[in-house]
């Protein structure tokens, strides 16, 4: 007897951790009738379709989600309150704004690349709030979920945006998650708009996918003709990580593009995960082969040891990073006197003189005490640019995502949009979700960007 | 420890399986789950055959395996492959998934053999380090492999992608890039039955004459070899086996999501994996299914806290570690256990009396 109670005992205890879990993104677990109720009218209207994102979405599907909101809130949707209260700045869900659209994203928001996720959550947040304080008819509800940089949590952050009921997406920060969610993206008609995924896979094949950054060959070929028609250096060395989509992706078109430029390709050294911390190999190898400027196509970890070994060992050639570099400065535990002189490749330069740039850059500093990197100006970029497009369309908040989908395929392709990155002539978009953006050219001087033109 | 006549808590897990899904079936036709419960189906399963199958390493062999997460590469890799390459020759998704599968157990079992051949032969904890090593090699190697099928075959090249594959063909692992744009072929279905076909040779294994002499390695290998049972041949069996298993679990992984790269298969998934065990409790299977369930869903459940989930998590972990080893719940899961083996005999003695 004993030994089934305990096995019924096990059984529900499972099954009820199953139910916390379906409920993991509304307010309160449902424990008496009325929620139910409110539920199943929603679900009847569709019971041969178990996927209901897969089909274009019915008005009741996209409600049913947020029954249990609203009720909780005690009065329906139907009347709009014109009192916008700004936001709470540091809330990860933010008071829910009246007649908003839904935006979400997923991103590293902790582990190894969480600066990038931050910096993206951070730069989003200013936009929408600056956008609901204003008298934009166009008001958004941002909430960023946590990915890790992992591609299976990227996707379980995304199920969990959908269950919240994003109708318009940011995609994911980093390259790798991002591929996986824009799969699913893609499969759900949810339009998406990534600030900073720049690997080609993100966007290929998928037609409502768009980015905001270049792509990486698109940096790489870009890297190695700033050097070449700067003549900043003829004996490169090359240091890259060999287990990352983003470094590899930038080393293999820099050294085509470095053949094309003249330039010589001294020593191409790499490195892996499990051995990110001692450099003396590679840095040893760049300096017994006489380079003179070293390539460093990674994020801003590594690029900090190795800045800290060439200099204690005495190496000082030209550096020269790519995006990925962004944020060196702002690393805890970094001297970053180190990183006097080194130059990158950034769409986005926060020492402009620009007025809007300006502006975003006290904000940013004002609410998180830092300088804003290029992550944080593309979020920023991707809230406005989904702001022009929906005003364009005419779109209101109680479409459902498929049908804004449609819509903002035509906007995006259409537009031009002027924002923090990118050049004075604006941005646009081709069919394939490329935007055209040209990379400027920073050195940094006395601890801070400065335009190398 | 000893599972000798535990037949009943086969029985039980068995129930557990096959109840859930029933459960979740209905839930799904209801559209009463939600989408993240909804993608979290298949990992799952995936997670659930990975922790029985190092379960029966670790648990009925008794050597420890750090590197569970190469075996899972190894078929996520090759099984993903196959079926990337057999797109146009098999248009039947499930076919070719199950087709993926067995290639994936395949490679995974050879790659478990060929691993075995020195190490099982040693005696002590040789095993937990060169399972640790091999699963940063098989890291390694599929960071640096470039594979790619056109019309004149399969093209193989490390470190630089030479491979020439033609325009018409496709370049299917791309290094560090790893496999992209895979088509989604696995199901939840597809997971379940893997789960129970997994829990079928286990059970059957251990129960037979061969899992017998397996525990008695584990419990005594100076007595078993004095009483001729070949130490390596069986340990080999028990090996070879969960090396299998964790091959198709890599691959019913693996096809779940449009990427995979070599670096989501770590040192970090092994030990995760070996947490399931652990927690689960050695050589307890239906443990181990709990176990990879809950802990799966477990930092999910907790998303709305956003921030303090992993700390949450953590300390959840610590409490079931404490819970499970309180002296009061193992009193109770003995006297459960014991009471399952008393009705046994009972039922024995009855069927003797007839």
């Amino acid at each position: 007897m004993k030994k089934k109670l305990l096995c019924v005992l096990l059984a529900l205890s499972m099954l009820f951790v199953l139910a916390a879990c379906n409920g993991g993104g509304a307010p309160e677990p449902a424990d008496d009738g009325t929620d139910t109720e409110a539920n199943t009218p929603g679900n009847s209207a569709e019971p041969a379709t178990p996927d209901d994102s897969a089909t274009p979405a019915t008005p009741d599907d996209s409600a049913a989600p947020e029954d249990g909101q609203a009720e909780l809130s005690g009065e329906t949707t139907p009347e709009p309150d014109t009192t916008h209260a700004p936001t709470p700045t540091n809330n990860t869900t933010p008071a829910p704004v009246e007649d908003a659209f839904k935006l979400g994203g997923t991103g590293p928001l902790t582990g190894g690349a969480a600066i990038y996720g931050n910096a993206a959550k951070n730069g989003a947040q200013i936009a929408v709030d600056e956008i609901n304080a204003s008298d934009s008819a166009v008001k958004f509800e941002l909430r960023y979920e946590d990915d890790a940089h992992d591609a299976e949590k990227a996707v379980n952050a995304y199920n969990s945006l959908k269950d919240w009921g994003m109708q318009i997406s940011l995609g994911s920060v980093t390259s790798k998650p991002a591929e996986a969610t824009s799969a699913e993206s893609f499969a759900d008609s949810i339009f998406s708009l990534t600030p900073s995924a720049s690997s080609p896979a993100t966007i290929a094949g998928k037609d409502n996918v768009f980015q905001m950054c270049f792509t990486d060959p698109n940096q790489g070929t870009a890297s190695a003709e700033y050097i070449g028609t700067q003549n900043l250096g003829s004996r490169i060395a090359v240091i890259w990580k060999s287990d990352d989509v983003y470094s590899k992706g930038i080393r293999d078109t820099f050294l085509e593009e470095a053949d094309a430029q003249g330039l010589q390709v001294v020593s191409d050294t790499t490195f892996s995960d499990g051995n990110a911390t001692d450099f003396s190999v590679q840095l040893n190898d760049a300096k017994n082969n006489e380079a003179d400027l070293v390539f460093l196509p990674m994020y801003y970890e590594p690029a900090s040891l190795i800045l800290a070994q060439a200099s204690a060992m005495g190496y000082a050639p030209k550096w020269f990073g790519v995006d990925g570099m962004d944020g060196i400065l702002t690393m805890q535990g970094f001297d970053a006197s180190l990183a006097e002189g080194v130059m990158l490749l950034t769409p986005f330069n926060a020492d402009s003189t620009d007025e809007k740039t300006a502006a975003f850059v006290a904000e940013y500093e004002k609410r998180f005490g830092e300088k804003p990197n290029q992550f944080a100006a593309d979020a920023y970029d991707c809230v406005y640019a989904y702001c022009q497009a929906l005003t364009a369309a005419n779109a209101t908040s109680d479409m459902d995502a498929a049908t804004i989908n449609g819509l903002m395929k035509e906007q995006f392709t259409t537009m031009t949009f002027y924002g923090l990155t990118g050049t004075e002539s604006g941005l646009t978009w081709d069919a394939s979700g490329a935007v055209s953006k040209s990379p400027k050219g920073m050195v940094i001087t006395n601890g801070a960007y400065v335009g190398m033109d | 420890m000893r599972k000798s006549s535990s037949a009943p808590f086969h029985f039980l897990t068995y129930f557990l399986v096959i109840g859930a899904y029933a459960a979740l079936q209905v839930l799904q036709a209801r559209g009463e789950l939600s989408a993240t419960m909804r993608g979290m189906l298949v990992p799952i399963c995936a997670y659930v055959v990975m922790a029985v199958s190092l379960n029966l390493t670790v648990g009925v062999l008794g050597e420890l395996s750090l590197g569970h997460a190469g075996f899972m590469s190894v078929g996520a890799f090759l099984g993903t492959s196959t079926a990337i390459a057999l797109q146009d020759a098999v248009p039947v998704p499930g076919v070719r998934l199950a087709i993926a599968l067995v290639v994936a157990a395949l490679c995974a079992a050879v790659a478990g053999f060929l691993i075995g051949i020195p190490v099982l032969r040693l005696n002590g904890d040789y095993l937990a380090i060169v399972t640790l090593a091999f699963g940063e090699i098989i890291k390694a190697i599929f960071n640096n492999l470039y594979l790619g099928v056109d019309a004149k075959g399969v093209h193989v090249s490390l470190l630089e992608d030479t491979t020439n594959t033609a325009a018409d063909g496709r370049l299917i692992i791309q290094g560090p890039m790893g496999i992209g744009g895979i088509q989604k072929i696995s199901t939840f279905t597809a997971g379940f039955i893997l789960i129970l076909i997994s829990l079928i040779v286990i059970f059957n294994l251990v129960g037979s004459r061969a899992g017998r002499a397996i525990m008695a390695i584990r419990d005594n290998p100076i007595a078993a070899q004095s009483v001729g049972v070949n130490l390596i041949k069986y340990k080999m069996m028990a090996f070879v086996v969960s090396a299998a298993l964790a091959g198709s679990a890599g691959a019913l992984f693996a096809m779940n999501y449009s990427t995979v790269v070599a670096n989501k298969f770590d040192f970090n998934t092994s030990i995760l994996i070996l947490v399931f065990v652990v927690l689960g409790g050695l050589g307890n299977m239906f443990g181990s299914i709990v176990a990879a369930a809950v802990l799966t869903i477990l930092p999910e459940a907790l998303r709305p806290i956003a921030e303090y989930r992993m700390l949450l998590y953590a300390v959840l972990l610590i409490v079931m570690m404490l819970t499970a080893n309180h002296p009061l719940v193992k009193a109770i899961f003995n006297r459960f256990r014991q009471t399952g083996q008393i009705q046994l005999e009972t039922d024995d003695e009855e069927k003797e009396a007839a």
